[in-house]
């Protein structure tokens, strides 16, 4: 998508939001939604889910309706005094690990977290073991007494002045 | 000829792999749900206001929890099946109406007294039914989403089965296609029955 698209596209959505969020105060007027502090509490913790309706989204950036809702419920779990721990905790229970953008180290994701640094193991043992039988095969090519006369004889070089590069 | 071997077995197992992937559907997240005890709670019927239904009414019985709106797209198209289902009676069908009000893009509820809320949904709700079919033994309303919540809903329709003990012991995602009913739900249920 284009800025400019992007800007069109926005626009309206974000003054919708206005207005819905100017309609909020005036309907209820939640002192919830108020308090800078819970705010940002909320926003760290919402960074690091997943919205599950766009999956790409963060609860914090997502604009869906469940997003909302679930937001709203880690607000309420704040006020109640709860650890972002227990937060964590507490939508895990409900949709899994799924939500963690940060997944847990269990049995069940070794292979997400040490997987690719197995993959970069094997490649290197492998790389070693092709290097290791690739510098037995490329020795110096075996000549006979005349053969090595024969290319010096061409090259006009003599062998008496270079070490002998054979061993 | 053999040097090109691992390479091209490597190259086969990412393409199974890729395979794999690309036939998994990313919406369906397994719930963590299936094997616990279903959430409690306790909200009043469609039919009568006046009664309230919680999951521990159920004891004893295997039975179906169907999450639907009538904004529901989805929800219409599994619904044939479900009104097919339950004239079979073989498990009993409660249905958790979800957001009926708020859930629909297209209305504030914002704007909405909670007892206008409440008469809005109970219309909206019945006139789906009225037109639709009714498969459900009994509908309860989760008007805030609060339930759905707690069991962990993410998009309408799913679906729980609950064995006679209260725990959730599949959900279905989305639409119950004739799959899944009659390979998965029908023949867990029928175990489940007679644990």
């Amino acid at each position: 998508m284009t800025n400019a698209m992007t800007r069109r596209l926005l626009a309206p959505l974000a003054g919708l939001l206005l207005a819905a969020s100017l309609n909020l105060h005036a309907a209820d007027a939640t002192p919830m939604a108020e308090d800078p502090v819970v705010e940002a509490r909320l926003v760290t913790i919402s960074e690091e889910l997943r919205c599950l309706v766009c999956q790409n989204e963060s609860l914090a950036a997502s604009r869906a309706e469940l997003a909302n809702d679930l937001r709203e419920e880690v607000r309420k779990l704040i006020h109640q005094g709860k650890s972002d721990a227990d937060i964590r905790d507490y939508l895990v229970a409900r949709y899994g690990d799924f939500v963690l953008y940060r997944p847990p180290v269990k049995p069940t994701t070794w292979l997400l977290w040490f997987g690719p640094f197995a993959l970069l193991a094997g490649g290197a043992v492998g790389l070693i073991a092709y290097l290791r039988r690739r510098a037995g095969k490329v020795d110096a090519p075996d000549l006979t007494a005349d053969q090595r006369a024969a290319a010096e004889a061409l090259l006009g070089t003599d062998s008496s002045q270079r070490p002998k590069n054979d061993a | 000829m053999k040097r090109f071997l691992i390479p091209l077995g490597i190259f086969l197992v990412l393409i199974v792999f890729l395979a794999i992937g690309l036939n998994r559907d990313p919406h369906e997240v397994p719930s963590p749900l299936v094997g616990k005890p279903a959430p409690e709670f306790r909200l009043v019927t469609l039919a009568d206001p006046a009664k309230e239904f919680s999951p521990a009414d159920m004891r004893g019985q295997v039975w179906l929890l169907n999450v639907w709106a009538s904004w529901c797209v989805s929800c219409r198209a599994e619904h044939p099946l479900l009104v097919a289902f339950a004239k079979d009676g073989k498990l009993p069908v409660v249905g958790l109406n979800y957001k009926e009000v708020r859930g629909d893009g297209g209305l504030d509820a914002k704007k909405l007294a909670p007892e206008q809320e409440l008469a809005l949904t109970r219309q909206r709700a019945g006139a789906w039914l009225a037109q639709h079919g009714n498969p459900y033994l009994l509908s309860v309303l989760d008007m805030d989403g609060r339930v759905g919540i707690d069991y962990g809903v993410y998009g309408v329709p799913e679906t729980y089965l609950i064995d006679k003990k209260g725990v959730i012991r599949f959900k279905q995602i989305g639409p119950i296609t004739p799959e899944a009913l009659s390979q998965k739900i029908l023949p867990l249920a029928k175990q489940l029955a007679a644990e």
